[in-house]
């Protein structure tokens, strides 16, 4: 019995969970929301999906082929990117305008600092706020039915009423391909909260911290209509369980992420009711992400058993 | 009734318990040479007694402690002293061992002393229990006689004794609560009157349900000992962990259980302070669960100190299938072994044997700061960003974000998606600034 094996330090068995799995999840997760755009806004929608996953995952594959690293677009992080990016733009959009937010949103937000986990900024994000600041018209031409219109949350944001809530629970309504159907998103928020592939802290303190800023200065008070289109409307729910729980980009530490929840919450109010645009989740996460460092540093959890420092004389 | 337990932890996606649950404690009795290692527990080594050429029997002193911190040596066989050389241990280090080459007659040390615990003082017992070499059985090997004589003896609030058996595979106490509940019994009295103020808390984890009724049964009654029922978690049947789900009491890494009124000891421990009080035997034996996908037939073997660990595997029926990876102890915090020439020692629960290894089949990728190795943490720690200072040698942003609260469960590293190895980079760490610690 001499014969030699295999050595490492413990433990020696590993849970069956991956970073694939888990990017798996949230494609998952997304299916509902994805296939009601296109069900909703019809085969360009369909298109820009398509095109922007296609674009994500080239880019991601050509820049590390480039760069002599080890490719890993099998982790399908790329594939969430993608979708996620294209969710957020209007159907409408230049196929070739998506496929450069795309290739932005690897390149530029992730590549660029190294890879998955290494980003500070939601890369979709990044990609959609870089096309909106670039393309503005586009981005913000919004058409359903053949009709160019104001989404409901312009609307609401204009005129102050609240017009065709169903159809903002439902998502029959203009906006991003993503957007518009709360009940879609919210099917793939609780599916990702049931497989706990996101921290509940997150969208809760989120969704809370903006509903109680909204009754506060949101100018209609404690307004159960005004409240429920604040919610349905524009990218809040899809920003919520699936923007802002983006693992690189939000804090590792339970005080951190109940924090980073507030704090969007706050700032996407703001920007919603003082604001020149109706809208204000992409930038409310997008600033908040860069806060991420600096939360995490004084949210630093209290260990096991910790004591009270005696102060030394 | 309620199920206790802590914050943190993993549910191991293959309990492997199935495997040898069933199978009754078997004698093994081994052939030829015994190599019985000097140091089978923390602290100093012990010394030896014995030289080539001399005779010993079964459960004589061999090897002496030496200082406050050390534990006695005994023979778990009759034969001659082959030799005295260090030998491999589980660790992977050579350790000073006394071979004996075994006559196989097993002839003992003649008991004279016939009281029973009833008859003896305080200090008798506790001089019975530190002569019979008594370490703690779960691993760490701390020698008991030193743990049930805090200097707050009088203090002591909770006798806990840990049966919760949380590392998946391992059934050696399941296996000892179901065929000893007595004698279990009878060894936590005898500590019970060590301990004037303190009540006993028998933890058994939910999975183990027979056990928990024969230990009930075992109690009758008794209104000094509970049997309580903990939520099966790894790693459930850490001390800290332990204290914390049955008294609500948190212990860090620079306290003593002692410091909030505990003692905890292994169920194995207290069988062993059962034979040393009541019987006037030593430490020479203990069960030792082989199993594994890769071993013909599991079992829970009771095997003399010293039994060389490829004979073990022989008696299971040998490898069924080619095995990757053979672990000493359990699969979460057990060493491996390059090489199976190595003896049983006081704390080996188990001897593993995997068909496949999960950490070399799977590479590690970058961390996607998922936080699940922040939650599952017992000691509330960060692993993801401690594994980077770990990493950068940055010792002290490692100790600023208390990284020596770590106690090396491994849960970090079992539930990562990204199978970044935590917990080992970790442990490296602790180990240097540990080191670095003896140093001054």
């Amino acid at each position: 019995m001499s014969e030699m094996y295999h050595v490492s330090s413990n433990p020696h068995i590993r849970d069956k969970t991956t970073t694939t799995s888990i990017m798996l999840d949230v494609i998952l997760a997304l299916v509902p929301a994805t296939l009601f755009g296109i069900w909703n806004f019809g085969v360009h929608a369909a298109l820009n999906v398509g095109v922007a996953i296609v674009a994500a995952v080239a880019a991601e594959w050509l820049w590390q082929h480039f760069t002599k690293q080890k490719v890993t677009i099998r982790d399908l992080s790329a594939v969430v990117t993608g979708l996620l990016l294209a969710l957020n733009v209007p159907a409408s959009l230049p196929l070739w305008m998506t496929a450069l937010g795309s290739v932005f949103a690897i390149i530029v937000a992730k590549q660029v600092f190294g890879g998955i986990g290494q980003n500070f900024m939601n890369p979709a994000l990044a990609g959609r706020v870089f096309l909106f600041l670039s393309f503005s018209q586009q981005m913000t031409t919004f058409a359903y039915d053949g009709v160019t219109g104001a989404t409901p949350l312009k609307q609401l944001k204009d005129s102050g009423e609240v017009t065709g809530l169903m159809d903002m629970f439902l998502g029959t309504e203009a906006g991003t391909i993503g957007e518009t159907s709360a009940l879609a998103l919210l099917l793939g928020g609780i599916y990702l909260l049931a497989k706990k592939i996101i921290d509940y802290r997150i969208p809760l303190f989120y969704l809370l911290s903006f509903v109680i800023c909204m009754i506060l200065f949101g100018g209609h008070g404690f307004d159960v209509e005004f409240l429920a289109a604040q919610i349905c409307g524009g990218g809040l729910l899809l920003g919520a369980f699936f923007m802002a729980t983006d693992y690189a980009t939000s804090p590792i530490t339970p005080v951190g992420r109940i924090v980073f929840g507030v704090l969007l919450g706050i700032l996407t109010a703001v920007f919603r009711v003082f604001g020149p645009n109706a809208e204000g989740v992409s930038y409310a996460i997008i600033f908040c992400n860069l806060l991420v460092p600096i939360i995490e540093k004084y949210t630093v959890p209290k260990m096991f058993g910790a004591v009270k420092k005696k102060k030394e004389a | 009734m309620s199920v206790l337990t802590f914050k943190g932890g993993v549910h191991p996606h293959n309990d492997g318990k199935d495997l040898s649950k069933g199978s009754p404690i078997a004698d093994y009795t081994p052939q030829g040479e015994i190599v019985i290692p000097l140091s089978q527990h923390i602290g100093a080594p012990a010394s030896p007694l014995v030289q080539k050429g001399n005779r010993v029997l079964v459960n004589q002193k061999i090897g002496a402690a030496m200082g406050a911190i050390s534990a006695n040596i005994h023979s778990s066989v009759s034969g001659t002293v082959k030799s005295v050389e260090p030998r491999l241990v589980a660790n992977g280090e050579k350790c000073l061992s006394i071979v004996i080459e075994n006559d196989g007659l097993y002839e003992k040390v003649p008991v004279t002393d016939e009281r029973g615990p009833e008859d003896l003082t305080k200090e008798e017992k506790i001089n019975l229990i530190k002569e019979a070499g008594i370490v703690g059985m779960g691993g760490a090997g701390f020698p008991t006689g030193v743990k049930l004589t805090p200097k707050n003896a009088d203090e002591i609030e909770y006798y806990i004794i840990n049966g919760a058996e949380c590392e998946p595979y391992l059934t050696s106490d399941y296996r000892r609560m179901i065929e000893y509940p007595d004698q279990i019994i009878k060894g936590v009295k005898i500590v019970l009157s060590l301990l004037p103020k303190a009540k006993a808390i028998i933890a058994i984890e939910d999975n183990k349900r027979d056990a928990i009724v024969k230990m009930k049964e075992a109690v009758k009654g008794d209104p000094d000992i509970a049997v309580k029922t903990v939520y099966t978690k790894y790693p459930q049947g850490g001390e800290r962990t332990l204290i914390y789900a049955l008294t609500g009491r948190m212990v860090n890494s620079s306290m003593l259980p002692a410091d909030v009124n505990c003692v905890v000891n292994n169920i194995d421990t207290v069988y062993a302070i059962y034979e040393a009080v009541e019987n006037k035997v030593p430490l020479t034996e203990r069960i030792v669960t082989v199993t594994g996908e890769a071993i013909s037939n599991p079992q829970n073997f009771r095997v003399p100190i010293g039994t060389n660990m490829a004979e073990l595997i022989e008696a299971a029926g040998g490898f069924k299938s080619q095995p990757e990876k053979i672990v000493c102890g359990g699969p979460m915090m057990g060493t491996a072994l390059f090489d199976l020439n190595i003896p049983v020692t006081k704390g080996t629960s188990a001897l593993l044997c995997f068909t496949r290894d999960e950490v070399r089949e799977q590479e590690p990728s970058n961390c996607i700061n998922c936080g699940r190795c922040v939650s599952v943490c017992p000691g509330r720690v960060m692993p993801a960003k401690l594994s980077v200072l770990a990493e950068n040698g940055d010792k002290e942003g490692f100790l600023a974000l208390n990284g020596m609260e770590c106690c090396e469960c491994g849960c970090c590293s079992y539930i990562c998606p990204a199978k970044r190895n935590l917990t080992q980079s970790i442990k490296s760490m602790r180990k240097d600034i540990l080191a670095d610690r003896r140093k001054k």
